[in-house]
């Protein structure tokens, strides 16, 4: 599976991630070995298998729809890099 | 020093008899913590020295209590569970200033058991390597031999536990990281059936494989401590709803007389180093004379666990470390003037290599046109893998296989080869994808004087009968002796 430096960049921006030009040949090089090595799978017959997302299988774990308080807002905000004592701060989006 | 030597269970027993009290014994730690620490660095974080004899002292005026089976006993805990008003980072830049407000069921367990945390041990960042060398805070090493690794990402836990440091630990296991830094420092490494254990507040890397467990010096210490923390909690939804058995009693109750190995002739091919192999058959011959009955089965899917695995585990990973955005907690870039900005330059500055590497992996084979090759077609192969045991219950009780293809390697040997180093988890991913309970008992040295060990692979909880079976191996292997730093 060869991956063009193009995607490698492509995939870093949905990723949310920025690459320094040098990193991108580097990463381009590894993402195309680990893929290849995925292509194993192609192998496999699945047609008629049922994917296993989970080894817990659990379905449907309900419980009261009950309002609780675990943290007070202080609490919340406390590990944020900004806030006004209120909320939480980022730069302005509109 | 000799206090150190002892397991969990047997200082607990002298704690106990009040043969040496709290303060004495935390004082013995870290004096030895002082002394090993510039040599491994196993802790990012260790707890003030004050705040912990204070805790200590408090222990000792109240006295053992029966309702606290870990009472007085120094534990680390891996840095990937939280623990409140402790920093915790998963060993990234990212967490760096991270002080969670609330404790990980397990910590709140350990706690509640009257046992001392003494700080937060060294891990592949997010948990994320086999060797402890993708620490954003150096890496660790093995006090078996300082040019090695201690196996990762648990590998600060194991170093620490296996160097004399603390009684025992609590690491995570995604695809083998409790179990082969258990097998490379020569420890007892158990890594629970999925759910057995509750995730709530460890900082998730593949939710569908990430279990907590205990890193021991003997298989009766990881009985308890697994007795400790199992259980079910209604904060994580994947968390079982089974009662937790007194593994720490029934060890010893439970007859494991009789009972058949079923040896994964896939896992005894290419690749498992000769020495491996060597004690590994002896360890077989062992059983047998044990009166266990060992029995040839096929894995046969196993040549695609590595690619299974590392995919579902790089899509995880994708999804759940979006939440490191710069916004609510983390370190956030300080020029970034879009918002946009600010969550690349956050997560590229705050992220090491290993770590992006994955998350761009997992965010290729989720994304649209490829999501069916790769991400359902690796969930459809999961369900082969995990049918291969289903299979297998039907003709052996446990099975036996290596932990690791190799012994620790030296430090730098592979970590500029990231393929070479998934390869390296071909015996303990498959495991974890079937959410199956596995167990890494140390099995000899190799003729440099490395532990090795072998895991045992039971069904879906049957924790109890495992650990009764590792404790009677246990007896019957010879003693490792002390690692040249301890």
């Amino acid at each position: 599976m060869k991956i063009t430096k193009e995607e490698v960049k492509q995939i870093a921006t949905l990723a949310r991630l920025k690459l320094p030009e040098e990193k991108v040949e580097i990463y381009q090089k590894q993402f195309s070995a680990i893929l290849d090595y995925m292509e194993k799978l192609k192998e496999i017959d699945t047609k008629e298998v049922n994917p296993l997302y989970s080894p817990a299988e659990l379905k449907n774990v309900f419980r009261e729809d009950e309002v609780k308080k675990d943290l007070d807002r202080e609490e919340i905000l406390k590990n944020a890099p900004k806030t006004d004592g209120e909320f939480f701060i980022v730069p302005k989006i509109i | 020093m000799e206090i150190l030597n002892k397991t969990l269970t047997e200082i607990r027993e002298s704690l106990q008899k009040k043969e040496i009290g709290v303060e004495e014994l935390i004082k013995t730690c870290l004096q030895h913590i002082a002394n090993t620490e510039p040599k491994i660095n196993a802790f990012i974080t260790l707890r003030e020295e004050e705040e912990l004899l204070e805790e200590a002292r408090q222990l000792d005026r109240q006295g053992p209590d029966p309702n606290q089976p870990l009472w007085g006993i120094p534990l680390g805990i891996k840095d990937v569970l939280t623990t409140k008003n402790l920093r915790t980072t998963c060993g990234s830049k990212i967490l760096e200033n991270f002080v969670p407000v609330y404790d990980a069921f397990v910590v709140e367990k350990l706690k509640a058991a009257g046992a001392i945390i003494l700080g937060k041990q060294n891990m592949d960042e997010f948990a994320m390597g086999s060797s402890t060398e993708n620490s954003a805070f150096g890496p660790t090493k093995n006090p078996w031999d300082l040019s090695r690794v201690p196996g990762g990402s648990s590998g600060g836990s194991a170093a620490s536990v296996a160097a004399r440091q603390c009684f025992g630990a609590i690491g995570t296991d995604t695809g083998g990281s409790i179990r082969q830094p258990a097998s490379f420092c020569g420890l007892v490494g158990l890594k629970p059936t999925y759910g057995r254990v509750s995730r709530y507040g460890l900082i998730a890397y593949g939710s569908s494989f990430d279990q907590a467990g205990p890193l021991t010096r003997s298989v009766q210490d990881a009985a308890l401590l697994l007795e400790v923390i199992a259980g079910h909690d209604p904060k994580d939804s994947t968390s079982l709803n089974a009662p937790v058995p007194k593994y720490s009693q029934s060890i010893t109750s439970l007859s494991a007389t009789k009972f058949t190995f079923g040896l994964p002739k896939e896992y005894l091919g290419e690749g498992l180093d000769p020495e491996v192999e060597k004690v590994f058959q002896s360890t077989i011959k062992l059983i047998e004379n044990l009166g266990g009955e060992i029995k040839e089965i096929s894995l046969p899917h196993t040549q695609y666990a590595i690619a299974t695995y590392y995919i579902l585990v790089m899509a995880e990973a994708s999804s759940n470390l979006a939440r490191f955005d710069g916004v609510r907690y983390g370190v956030r870039n300080a020029e970034a003037k879009t918002l946009k900005e600010l969550y690349e330059l956050s997560r590229s500055q705050g992220f090491g290599d290993e770590v992006q590497r994955r998350i761009m992996l997992g965010t290729y084979v989720l994304s649209a046109g490829y999501y069916d090759a790769y991400y359902k077609k690796a969930a459809q192969v999961r369900r082969l893998l995990s049918e291969d045991f289903v299979q297998a219950w039907k003709e052996c009780d446990f099975i036996l296989a290596p932990v690791s293809p190799t012994p620790a390697f030296k430090l730098g040997s592979t970590i500029n080869d990231p393929l070479k180093m998934y390869l390296m988890d071909i015996y303990t991913t498959s495991l974890n994808l079937a959410g199956l309970p596995g167990l890494s008992l140390p099995i000899g040295l190799s003729s440099d004087n490395l532990p090795i060990g072998a895991q045992i692979i039971g069904p879906k909880l049957s924790e109890e009968k495992l650990l009764a079976l590792a404790s009677k191996l246990e007896e019957a292997l010879p003693k490792l002796p002390l690692p040249p730093l301890s």
